[in-house]
């Protein structure tokens, strides 16, 4: 059975067709729900094995990145996202999608770590191609150590933790850092205009300690074919096979029931 | 009177960084105001004062302020804030669209605090900056008001004063207004027109007495404003399609030629498009946009327009709606398309001006820039729709007008692009609610602007909300898709005047105002009819579709409304509670206004040669080309848009490894799932245009065919479209450039086979100073849309690998009038190129079919700058490789030219292409005898070296290049 993908709607949500094409190349289904309708049937939520939050300005991100959204998933998801989790299900938000996973409380969930996502540094909207390192924690997805394009396109992707440094430590032991911002020769870096946003420590993504709960702020729904990369594919930035990888596995971590 | 309230106001927490503080202190410093500490930036917002505190601070910790990265400060009703004597209060003035404050009125419901019901939080948000050490608080007034806010929509105050919620709008009585024009002279009538701002001449009020006079009733006031909306330059185009006499004189002012126009657009422009009817046109100049095929099955809609006036008073305000307009225009194509690309220009005064240069009551041209992206970058992103193409024109023709065109494309099936509402059907309504924004927006663009424009036309100013406007094209694509529409368009200049009027033009209409929702109470009926408040469609449905349209609305929570019907009595009736306001025959309408033939005259353009300098410093005079601000690199604009959401970017406006090789046309991918896509260009060219508007615009247009027929798309299906912006076209001058213009576009088509399907004019771009009066150069925007069938058949302009030949095709001329190098070295007026027509279609036809066929690794055009600037923006965004040229190598006599015309010149329709050794003997197959050279080769240096038959000319390596060209880090 094809793994079923639930795609929240909601006022804002932008980049809904090209992650649906995405999840459908790797060999989903997708059905798409605006949040109203899900706020009057959270149990819709059940009929899935992937709940996934495009890119966007939800509510024109006017509260800050995600902030609105968030909350009502927080007040009227909460439960059913639990469930879904619990019973093997996999979780995934990009971009404006990861802002409100980690806005409502959904990643990283490291006990003791506040953190947040603010205005680059540039304090400028910052669209690029950017290259990310897989780390040890998204080893499950991808190979430890690759490299996967994607686009940058945000003006709030600044991750900024309350104690710093000495959170970054702490989401290491947890083993929730999924991928960093790398330069050319693939070493993660946090300089401009490898990593556009300035994140503390060249944070690119963030996964839950199941595995099942992932986030990052580059679109990887946008590098579906070599014809899209910034050299045509002529190798500076992968194959152009990278992205439609990154969805098989990301498909591959739902282990629901229903999937069994 | 003000409503007292709560103040929230939040700041960088201590520690975090506030780029903000530091860019407000900055702006203070230019205006003269230097602060001894640090300035923190905040926002701040008003919450009602029956509130308790305890509740106020739950919505300020919960939802307002990031508990990680700010600081909370809460202020009670009648409390002065502490540090308010050093603070700027910066808010919007009464009426002014807040839409961070709807957000948080909606949001405050999701927090269940007691005695909050869903959607009756008041609340207002402004921004605050506060002064960490003491300061004059006068002083930071007077220069916080012009450098941190826009005295046209905002206010300034201090934190000490009393702050709370504005108090209503004033209201206007809603009464039934007669006019007396029967007893009116012809001075009162026009009295009477500068009064209401009708924007009609005294022939237009002569006509409009006329008919009462017939129909033996007095006009009532919103049946004038009506008229007025309907008959505006800006929606009727009267220049254009009205009766011309146009005279060439010789350089001695002497007559040459004359002919006579009867409708100048349908006779030059449209003439062109009926003439070569292409099978593949779908809708042209009948709809918002023109629409051409992309399949069998699906077309694609490209619309561009202009938003200069608004633009010139607030240019962040003014360029985002023009955005926001012109994806209305391709939601209000046939009964929907699907936005899938923006395109912007912009052309503002010189860079670096001195305030005190300005004209009175004008915007510095760098502030002025940096508003209109802002704009376009705030709704476009909002939108999710890639801005991909566009330039920056840089003259000091436009200090006191800036020009501000945005353009988009958008899908659409086939089935869908005929629409005609049908009597019976409901005229809904649906999106943004309306205010007074934009009263008068369409005749206050038909009239030049002025120094006291800023004060007395703020109400023709409109602030945007793009995620109403993106809910508004998920209602509508899915009510599309759901076949519940039989008619659809947006409303733009004239609100809902214009959109029921030109909806119900063959069948009439009846309209309840009282039904229209309000953003706030105490509308005049006639302000409700023509006001051009954002984000609101006007669409025809069935009756029985009612029901499904409004549970579509209720999902996406967007507010529906039952204006009134369609008829079929022809007519146009306003009522008011049951009650009469207006009656007008549809025929009269749009059919009643005069047209008086007007004078055009055109002087000569200059027939002497261009000066080419013999002697020069090669290296540098490239670098100058390079950081001229027409060639410069747009790099840092370019990454402020998202252009690759939707992922179907393919040919990116920056190209290359790095992305700092900037890009001709760029190829867009509607449909992921399918190979086919568009290319799309532009072509601008004033500086040839202000000596010769027939060469400027032909050169424009060839620059946008270029474009697009570089990156790959097949110059046999390219669709045109024309944006004029001109000076005041009453006066013969102004007029008789226009004329040549349009000549020029009817030629260009023709030749081309290249039909415009769509177009806009925007006439009076002029300043008024006391007596002195400032056009703007005669400027053609021409944009090109053409069908990619293939988008895996597409080149950028980087080079791709060494060893590979460079070719020249294309003839390169002498002529150098507007050219950077003649601006450059001040070589004035003189002979300016123009295309020809009897060989370029042949050539991009050659050119076309080589990148078809494989053969072309990499092209690019020359434009600005010419060869030398061309070939170094090759070797910009490759990766490690390089250029080495002979100029002794141009095809035919033209190595005799002047090195200088041969490193410079701007003669059109020529390429750069790279192509393989093994593949050249194929590319000369396709050229047969059209004009080409092999001028070099593909190396890996690193760097541009040209020589002429063996004397070395220059050389600059990628770094140099790119400082040249101001490529950002």
């Amino acid at each position: 059975m094809k793994p079923r993908v639930l795609q929240l709607f909601a006022s804002g949500v932008n980049c809904d067709r090209e992650l649906r094409f995405a999840f459908e190349q790797a060999g989903a289904t997708v059905v798409e729900h605006h949040i109203s309708t899900l706020m009057a049937q959270p149990e819709l939520v059940r009929d899935c094995d992937v709940f996934a939050i495009p890119g966007g300005f939800t509510y024109g991100d006017d509260l800050g990145a995600g902030r609105v959204l968030a909350l009502e998933v927080e007040r009227f998801l909460a439960d059913e996202l639990q469930a879904l989790h619990h019973r093997g299900g996999t979780l995934f938000g990009v971009c404006n999608g990861f802002q409100v996973l980690v806005k409502a409380g959904l990643l990283p969930n490291v006990h003791g770590v506040r953190l947040s996502l603010t205005w680059n540094t540039s304090h400028r909207f910052e669209c690029r191609w950017s290259r990310l390192k897989v780390e040890e924690a998204l080893g499950h997805i991808l190979p430890v150590g690759s490299i996967l394009p994607a686009v940058s396109a945000h003006a709030e992707g600044q991750l900024v933790l309350a104690e710093g440094a000495a959170d970054v430590a702490r989401l290491e032991q947890a083993g929730v850092i999924a991928l960093r911002y790398a330069d050319a020769s693939g070493e993660a870096c946090a300089d401009f205009p490898h990593c556009p946003s300035g994140t503390i420590d060249a944070i690119a993504g963030l996964v839950s300690t199941s595995g099942r709960i992932l986030g990052l702020m580059p679109h990887p729904e946008r590098n579906l074919s070599a014809q899209h990369l910034p050299d045509r594919g002529a190798g500076a930035w992968g194959t152009g096979e990278e992205g439609l990888a990154f969805f098989r596995g990301l498909l591959a971590t739902a282990k629901t029931p229903s999937l069994a | 009177m003000q409503r007292q309230a709560w103040r929230v106001e939040l700041e960088p927490a201590s520690g975090r960084s506030d780029p903000l503080g530091e860019a407000a202190l900055k702006s203070l410093s230019a205006r003269g105001l230097a602060l001894n500490g640090p300035l923190h930036s905040g926002r701040g917002f008003l919450l009602p004062a029956s509130l308790e505190r305890e509740t106020v601070a739950t919505i300020a910790n919960r939802l307002l302020a990031d508990a990680v990265n700010e600081s909370v400060r809460l202020i009670a009703p009648e409390q002065i804030a502490e540090t308010g004597a050093q603070t700027l209060i910066v808010r919007r003035m009464s009426g002014v669209s807040d839409p961070e404050a709807q957000t948080a009125t909606r949001a405050i419901g999701l927090l269940d605090l007691p005695g909050i019901a869903i959607d009756s939080c008041q609340v207002e948000s402004y921004r605050c900056y506060r002064a960490e050490d003491a300061v004059d608080g006068e002083a930071l007034l007077q220069a916080g008001q012009r450098a941190l806010a826009n005295p046209v929509i905002e206010e300034t105050q201090l934190g000490n004063a009393p702050l709370g919620f504005h108090a209503d709008a004033p209201s206007r009585p809603a009464e039934r207004r007669e006019l007396p024009l029967s007893t009116m002279d012809d001075a009162t009538l026009q009295q009477l027109s500068a009064d209401m701002s009708l924007a009609l001449t005294l022939e237009e009020m002569q006509a409009v007495q006329a008919f009462y006079a017939d129909a033996g009733r007095e006009a009532t006031d919103i049946e004038l404003e009506t008229l007025a909306q309907t008959w505006s330059e800006h929606c009727k185009h009267k220049t254009l399609t009205g009766p011309v006499l146009f005279r060439q004189l010789d350089e001695q002012g002497q007559e040459t030629e004359r002919r006579e126009y009867s409708n100048l657009l349908k006779e030059t422009v449209f003439a062109a498009t009926q003439k070569l009817s292409p099978d593949w046109c779908w809708s042209v100049f009948r709809d918002n946009a023109g629409v051409i095929a992309m399949t069998e099955d699906i077309g694609v809609a490209i619309k561009v327009e202009t938003h200069n006036h608004p633009s010139a008073l607030d240019p962040y305000g003014g360029a985002g709606t023009g955005i926001g307009g012109v994806i209305r225009d391709i939601l209000g194509t046939g009964l929907g398309a699907r936005p899938f690309a923006a395109t912007d220009v912009f052309c503002v005064g010189p860079a670096g001006m001195d305030e005190a240069d300005l004209p009175p009551g004008t915007m510095s041209p760098d502030r002025i820039l940096d508003g209109v992206v802002g704009g376009v970058r705030d709704y476009g992103n909002r939108m999710g729709i890639p801005t991909v193409a566009g330039t920056v024109l840089r003259h000091p023709g436009y200090v006191a007008n800036p020009l501000v065109f945005a353009g988009c494309v958008g899908e659409i099936p086939r089935k869908y692009v005929d629409k005609a509402a049908r009597p019976g059907d409901l005229i809904v309504a649906f999106g943004g609610r309306t205010g007074r924004d934009g009263i008068h927006g369409a005749t206050f663009s038909s009239e030049a602007l002025h120094e006291e424009s800023e004060t007395i036309d703020a109400a023709a100013v409109q602030i945007g909300d793009p995620i109403t406007e993106k809910k508004v094209l998920d209602v509508l694509l899915e009510a599309r898709d759901a076949d519940l529409f039989t008619s659809v368009t947006d409303c733009g200049a004239g609100g809902f005047s214009s959109a029921v009027g030109e909806m119900g033009e063959d069948i009439g209409a009846e309209v309840d105002l009282e039904s229209a929702p309000l953003k706030y109470p105490g509308l005049a009926p006639w302000e409700i009819w023509i006001s051009e408040a954002q984000e609101r469609m006007v669409a025809a449905i069935d009756p029985k579709h009612r029901g499904a349209l409004q549970q579509l609305c209720d999902t996406h929570d967007v507010e529906l409304t039952v204006l009134g019907h369609f008829a079929d009595h022809q007519r146009l009736i306003l009522r008011w509670h049951g009650e009469v306001f207006g009656d007008l025959p549809m025929s009269f309408l749009h059919g009643g206004v005069p047209q008086p033939q007007r004078e055009a005259i055109n002087s000569a353009p200059p027939q002497n040669a261009t000066a080419w300098p013999e002697s020069f410093h090669a290296k540098e005079l490239l670098e100058q080309a390079l950081g001229h601000p027409s060639v410069a690199s747009k790099e840092a604009i370019v990454r402020q848009y998202d252009h690759e959401v939707q992922g179907g970017t393919v040919v990116k406006p920056y190209q290359g490894a790095e992305g700092h090789g900037p890009g001709d046309g760029t190829v867009l991918q509607p449909r992921l799932d399918l190979p086919q896509g568009v290319a799309l260009g532009c072509g601008i060219s004033p500086s040839i245009a202000l000596l010769d508007a027939y060469a400027g615009t032909a050169c424009a247009i060839d620059e946008a065919m270029r474009n697009v027929v570089a990156a790959g798309g097949s110059p046999h299906r390219t669709a045109l479209i024309d944006n004029f912006c001109w000076g005041d076209c009453r006066k013969p001058d102004r007029f008789g450039s226009l004329v040549r213009a349009a000549e020029a576009c009817y030629d260009g088509a023709m030749a081309l086979g290249a039909p415009f399907i769509s177009g806009k004019d925007s006439l009076n771009n002029e300043y008024r100073v006391g007596d002195e009066e400032f056009p703007i150069p005669p400027t053609l925007l021409c944009t090109a849309m053409a069908i990619v069938d293939d988008v895996a058949q597409t080149v950028d302009t980087t080079l791709q690998q060494e060893g590979n030949l460079l070719l020249l095709v294309g003839n390169t001329t002498a002529e150098g009038g507007g050219s950077v190098l003649s601006e450059l070295l001040d070589l004035g007026p003189s002979q300016v190129p123009c295309p020809s027509w009897e060989t370029s279609p042949a050539l991009f036809a050659a050119v076309h079919e080589g990148i078809r066929q494989g053969y072309v690794a990499a092209a690019h055009d020359l434009s600005e700058g010419g060869l030398s600037v061309a070939a170094a923006e090759m070797v910009l965004g490759a990766n490690g490789l390089g250029l080495e040229l002979d100029l002794a190598q141009l095809p035919g006599q033209e190595n005799q030219l002047p090195l200088a015309a041969r490193l410079f010149s701007e003669s059109p329709t020529r390429f750069l292409l790279e192509v393989p050794r093994e593949k050249i003997d194929g590319f000369a197959s396709l050229m047969r005898t059209l004009p080409w050279a092999s001028i070099g080769q593909v190396n890996a240096s690193g760097q541009l070296s040209i020589q002429d038959g063996g004397t070395a000319v220059l050389s600059l390596s990628q770094s140099a290049i790119a400082r040249a060209n101001g490529v950002p880090a």
